[in-house]
């Protein structure tokens, strides 16, 4: 049952997960859509990398690359690694690629309602590994399973193990998915869009408790959001995405006191301010593009107040800013110091 | 649930007054002359016909009559005594007779269901768009689309009659390779529905959210496919299975008269052509009692199998 997982240590100077240039197809009846587009990013034990983008830029999907649990078919991962350790993930056989997910990066998902299974007790879920990949006995499975319902802080957690998820509040039920998603104690915990499905309030508590809980446990964390607001208190770093590329790449102060590309620029403009109340609210003009006909050039190029003739014929390569900044645009500079907005 | 039961039972009860009451009604209200229906071609002798006037109280007449007549047979039924047929056989007899080899066909049908129909099912819910689901998808609309009263004797001639595989017909107190061939034709129409219902099932769990995060925990896909999935699909499976159960156990008019089977459904049919009314009024209410506890049973199983189905 319970191979040796790739224990090795990160290699000197490497990070503990390394995305290289990743692309990832759906190839559908329709057409090929290229949902990733040569994303690179790393994350190193014991920080947090807020993955910022609207819906359809990929951030989901880079996650579930990285977790090896695409739909395949449509998805396929045409180009790229993903190196966790050192070691190239695409390249394990299914087995050993297995041994990692849950035990070494886990997973948290958006909508806990649907992603936990609606006829199995929670108590059940939360322990399921636990007896089918570390061989514990029911007994011992069940006390782990209430200290780790304690620890996500679900109140009376050892007369709610056999609730069922429908059972429980929205929040509540977000909490007893981390607590299944920390029962291997994972290295790394991807959190995909926790707190979207959530009241405002819950949002803080499930945000305070994950970020507790990584520092805790020292964990890396890697955080998918397209909510700016949750992400400032929480990351060290940002990746924002777009059209399944990473267009700005920042720690999250100098992100945020100046954004190098335009994408960014308007994203931090169509926050709601108190100061301009009245006003009329900013936006990004245009919608995000069909990823089976991505614009030519820069593919943000069609929405962009900076677009010159050149971001239609010439791809921006990632121009890097000093600090470790880096941005995909051919104004990177320009933008960044323009305090007009 | 307990207060979702009794209000179950008491539905029952009036369901069983409102169906028996239209049987009843159909059989009886629309007859000519009882007596002489009884007697067939022969002739009635004046003390015959005063006789069974008294016995069936036919000198009550108009509606006050039938309702009157209605609730006499109503209180013999629930005192247990179904009556007699018109060949002077007791009803109760009747069905003690022929229940058996129904509910053995009707089973022997449900497991060829369960058998063939769900784990092709299942196969091909998980291999979609296989040659095997594409097999099973034509095959099954084959069965669907044939009639048993085609299928019935084509199955009694090849398998039967031309190889020799089967005994042709069961005849009286049939064993049990005597009901497996109309076991099977029986069956084969549940068996194709149950097989499609369960592919569907499978093939949109296997989608559904709390997969990939079944998958995510690292469980390897045999356990995610038949713990998570299987749990979910075979739902609306049971409970389509828990009424087909239902359905024939109350007899199979066609494959019993094809087979020669005396189970209910032969004798129901052989008491609708001979008109004989309590007969046929006897053995409805009996099958209005059995299929609305079947009902009760996969109702309640359902609550059991679905924990966000409590009824209250």
């Amino acid at each position: 049952m319970s191979q040796p997982t790739p224990a090795s240590a990160t290699p000197p100077g490497g990070h503990l997960l390394d995305l290289r240039d990743l692309h990832v197809e759906f190839r559908t009846q329709e057409g090929v859509a290229k949902v990733i587009n040569g994303v690179s990013y790393h994350l190193d034990a014991g920080e947090t990398l807020a993955v910022l983008g609207e819906s359809g830029s990929g951030k989901s999907v880079t996650a579930q690359a990285i977790m090896g649990i695409l739909d395949s078919p449509p998805a396929h991962i045409s180009a790229g690694q993903i190196r966790y350790r050192g070691r190239d993930l695409l390249s394990l056989p299914e087995e050993q690629r297995r041994q990692v997910r849950g035990k070494e990066i886990a997973m948290i998902f958006q909508d806990a309602l649907s992603a936990l299974n609606p006829v199995f007790p929670v108590g059940w879920q939360i322990g399921e590994t636990l007896r089918q990949r570390l061989g514990m006995s029911r007994a011992d499975a069940r006390r782990r399973v209430v200290e780790l319902m304690e620890l996500v802080q679900i109140p009376a957690a050892s007369t709610r193990l056999g609730d069922y998820p429908h059972q429980f509040s929205g929040g509540m039920r977000q909490r007893v998915m981390i607590a299944m998603a920390l029962a291997m104690e994972p290295k790394v915990l991807i959190a995909d869009e926790p707190t979207t499905a959530l009241d405002v309030t819950v949002q803080a508590q499930i945000m305070d408790l994950l970020a507790d809980l990584r520092r805790d446990l020292d964990m890396a964390m890697i955080l998918i959001t397209h909510d700016l607001g949750v992400v400032a208190d929480v990351a060290d770093r940002i990746a924002v995405m777009y059209a399944g590329r990473i267009v700005e790449h920042a720690d999250v102060r100098s992100l945020y006191r100046a954004p190098a590309h335009p994408y960014t620029k308007g994203l931090l403009n169509s926050i709601p301010r108190l100061d301009q109340r009245g006003g009329k609210l900013a936006t990004i003009r245009g919608l995000p593009p069909n990823l089976m006909r991505i614009p030519s050039g820069c593919p943000f190029h069609p929405r962009c107040p900076y677009a010159q003739q050149v971001c239609v014929d010439v791809v921006p390569h990632d121009l890097v800013l000093g600090d470790g900044r880096t941005s995909a645009c051919h104004f990177a500079q320009e933008v960044r110091d323009d305090r007009t907005s | 649930m307990f207060r979702f039961i009794v209000r179950r039972l008491l539905q029952m009860i009036v369901a069983f007054f409102g169906t028996t009451l239209i049987v009843y009604a159909l059989m009886f209200a629309g007859q000519g002359d009882p007596i002489q229906a009884l007697a067939g071609e022969r002739p009635v002798t004046e003390a015959q016909r005063a006789y069974l006037t008294e016995k069936y109280h036919l000198d009550a007449t108009g509606v006050g009559g039938f309702f009157y007549r209605y609730f006499d047979y109503l209180s013999n039924l629930l005192r247990g005594d179904l009556g007699e047929s018109l060949t002077g056989r007791s009803i109760g007899d009747i069905l003690a007779a022929a229940w058996p080899v129904t509910i053995k066909l009707a089973l022997i049908a449900i497991a060829v269901a369960v058998i063939f129909g769900v784990t092709a099912g299942v196969l091909a819910g998980i291999r979609r768009a296989s040659i095997f689901d594409n097999a099973t998808l034509l095959l099954t609309l084959l069965v669907l689309g044939i009639p048993t009263i085609v299928l019935a004797p084509l199955a009694q001639y090849y398998l039967g009659v031309r190889w020799q595989l089967f005994p042709p017909t069961a005849g009286a107190d049939p064993d049990f390779y005597a009901l497996l061939l109309p076991g099977i034709v029986l069956g084969s129409l549940s068996l194709a529905t149950a097989l499609r219902l369960t592919r569907t099932s499978v093939a949109e769990n296997l989608r559904a959210d709390y997969v990939r995060t079944a998958r995510s925990k690292g469980l390897p896909r045999r356990r995610v496919v038949s713990v998570h999935v299987l749990r979910n699909s075979l739902i609306p499976v049971i409970t389509f299975l828990g009424v087909e159960l239902g359905n024939l156990m109350s007899g199979a008019i066609i494959t019993e008269g094809v087979f020669n089977i005396p189970g209910v459904g032969f004798n129901l049919f052989r008491g609708i052509r001979t008109e004989d009314g309590p007969l046929v009024v006897g053995i409805v209410s009996v099958l209005v009692v059995v299929y609305l506890v079947a009902n009760l049973v996969v109702d309640i199983l359902y609550a059991v199998l679905d924990p966000r189905i409590r009824y209250e």
